[in-house]
């Protein structure tokens, strides 16, 4: 890992964002206390927790197995905690009750963990947690294990519990729909350092390096060199001599190699270009595919000149969703909504 | 249709029978054939040369005899300490094993431990004997080392037959506690951990229940082994070690006395059988879940 510094504002949600083996794991290891940290501090409240063990620490965490005790009734798994503060056995047993029913899980306090659903698990992994009252609640990606349907159902139990109980949340996870709908906060990791920190909005519409805009929600990205600046703008052409305008981000010169990234919903399609909104530099494709999936379809085409492959959302009106392979078609963007950095180091060349 | 349903299970059964037949012999001509004769001499008294009747004398004389039933309590008693001190032992070197040696170090650990039983029983024992005689390497070295006046005599004493004991058990100790500690997920000691509990109470809460059906287990074979051990308590203990299996020997071969010599080996039998059950009472554990386990 690198060096990095970020805070965390008291009761939010705070999610890392990152591919596997970005570090996020082993950043969020180090929050609970597993791992130390080769130098630097982590302070929790105010409270340097150098030198702190993990059952020390106002920190709590949500196991990505979710590392329920099997040996245990529910109420024992919630009530362990409290256990360990010398709680006693009437007052235990009271709380992981109320705990329990704060969840949605108000009879299940006998259960063996092994009967219970999916969905059930977490929630009293999530119990066990926060009956402690921790200043800080980790999540190592909790939903992964989950089938999609639940996943889904799960997601919005977790932004409702948090903003019930008022408890800082930090939440690693791969998914970046996860992050997006969760978060009132997202760190972007890549390589072991923040790629970006940000709202979810931040993240989404104004990216700051290429990794994020290729990595927060979907993106085309095409590659080519600034051929000339225009205020904010910047042109760019591709060997293959198709030419973009976009929005520049970063430290771009005339002649660098550069990466565009322009996301599909803000591309408009349109049978001939007249059709076009004015004033937005109209480009003509061939239809590759079309990608039914509701309201997230889209159409997969083909620039004309060069043969690069574009994604186009398709308007939810239902409009051009009977467009065929090989159909030719103009589309065009709002060059302000589209951005451009400056390439990365191996980035040069490729496409994606 | 019914008939060659009937005959397609009539088959099936054939040869469930044909494969289970090797194994059922062996229980058959070695286990229950042997223990149904010597019932049958336990439970008879010659009253004339050639002659016999159904009696209770040799439990009779079990029991009238003070030394008998001193021996019998005194091996239950040093098979239990010995499994203890055994159990005592392995569970970190099952440990290290199952967490914390990484890749081959485990398997090479897991090799020392079986290393010694490449080597007879008996080979094992009197090298034992070699180290620990009066004349032996140990006592001169504590005499080198100004610990002692003159070389101890360290053969001959319980607590060396318990070290041979434990010994000799160890690995059947270690095999079962290892593959119950490897199916410990680490995440469950990390959760309590990171839930406020201490070493002690991550063992006493998660690992130790987690490991119970092992740890019993392991220790039903090592005191079953223990307790019907012949060889260990009598070269380390010579005439002191006083076990009950010397005198089921004794009664056999140089008494000729069978008939003492099978009540005895019943009243060993229920021995183990009482002191396994009893354990898995305390331990609340069930026969067939530790079983599967070893």
């Amino acid at each position: 890992m690198d060096s990095l510094s970020f805070t965390v504002e008291r009761g939010s949600f705070f999610s890392i964002l990152g591919p596997s083996g970005c570090g996020k794991t082993t950043l969020l290891r180090m929050i609970a206390g597993f791992i130390a940290p080769d130098e630097g501090d982590i302070a929790i409240g105010g409270k340097s927790m150098r030198g702190v063990a993990p059952n020390r620490r106002p920190v709590n965490m949500v196991f990505q197995q979710l590392a329920l005790f099997p040996m245990m009734s529910v109420a024992e798994n919630v009530a362990f905690g409290l256990a360990r503060r010398g709680m006693g056995r009437t007052e235990r047993l009271r709380r992981s009750a109320a705990m329990l029913e704060r969840v949605g899980l108000a009879g299940a306090s006998a259960k063996r963990v092994d009967e219970l659903s999916g969905g059930q698990r977490q929630r009293v992994a999530i119990a066990r947690s926060l009956v402690l009252d921790p200043t800080l609640l980790l999540l190592d990606e909790p939903l992964g294990a989950l089938d999609l349907k639940l996943r889904e159902h799960m997601k919005i139990e977790l932004k409702q519990l948090q903003a019930a109980f008022g408890t800082t949340f930090v939440y690693i996870t791969h998914d970046q729909s996860e992050a997006l709908v969760l978060s009132d906060h997202v760190g972007v990791m890549n390589q072991g350092r923040f790629e970006q920190l940000g709202s979810p909005q931040d993240l989404y519409y104004r990216p700051q390096t290429p990794f994020v805009a290729g990595f927060v929600g979907a993106n085309n990205r095409v590659v080519g060199r600034a051929t000339r600046r225009d205020g904010a703008m910047t042109e760019i052409a591709t060997t293959d001599g198709w030419m973009l305008r976009a929005l520049q981000h970063g430290t771009l010169a005339v002649g660098g190699a550069a990466e565009v990234f322009v996301r599909p919903e803000i591309a408009t399609l349109a049978r001939s270009a007249a059709e076009l909104p004015p004033g937005q530099p109209a480009h003509a494709g061939e239809v590759q595919s079309v990608l039914f999936d509701g309201a997230n379809s889209a159409v997969l085409l083909q620039e004309s000149a060069t043969r690069r492959e574009f994604r186009i959302a398709l308007p939810q009106t239902g409009q051009f969703s009977e467009l065929k392979p090989h159909e030719k078609i103009m589309f065009s963007f709002d060059p302000a909504r589209a951005v451009c950095f400056p390439a990365r180091a191996g980035a040069a060349g490729q496409d994606g | 249709m019914a008939n060659t349903e009937n005959a397609s299970r009539w088959h099936a059964r054939l040869a469930l029978g044909l494969l289970l037949a090797p194994a059922l012999i062996w229980l058959m001509a070695l286990v229950i054939l042997p223990h149904v004769d010597l019932a049958i001499l336990s439970f008879r008294e010659r009253v004339a040369p050639r002659h016999y009747a159904a009696s209770l004398a040799q439990y009779k004389t079990f029991f009238d005899e003070p030394l008998y039933w001193h021996v019998f309590v005194r091996t239950a008693v040093m098979s239990v300490i010995a499994t203890m001190l055994t159990l005592v032992l392995a569970f970190p070197i099952a440990w290290i094993i199952a967490k914390l040696a990484q890749g081959r170090a485990g398997s090479l650990l897991f090799i020392v431990c079986l290393i010694p039983f490449w080597v007879s029983e008996t080979v094992r024992t009197l090298g034992w004997m070699i180290l620990l005689r009066e004349s032996g390497v140990l006592p001169s070295l504590l005499v080198k080392l100004g610990l002692a006046d003159m070389p101890p005599e360290l053969l001959y004493r319980d607590a060396t037959i318990l070290v041979g004991l434990v010994y000799t058990s160890l690995l059947f100790m270690v095999v079962p506690l290892v593959s119950a500690l490897e199916s410990l997920d680490n995440s469950l000691i990390e959760a309590a951990y990171d839930l406020g509990a201490n070493g002690l109470t991550v063992l006493r809460k998660i690992v130790i229940p987690h490991a119970a059906p092992g740890i019993t287990a392991g220790c039903i074979v090592v005191f079953m082994l223990t307790l019907g051990n012949y060889l260990t308590p009598t070269l380390l203990g010579g005439k002191n070690s006083q076990w009950f299996t010397e005198q089921i020997y004794t009664q056999f071969i140089t008494r000729f006395n069978w008939e003492q010599g099978a009540a005895f080996g019943f009243l060993l039998l229920a021995l183990s059988t009482a002191l396994v059950v009893l354990g898995l009472k305390i331990s609340g554990q069930q026969f067939g879940d530790v079983m599967r386990r070893t």
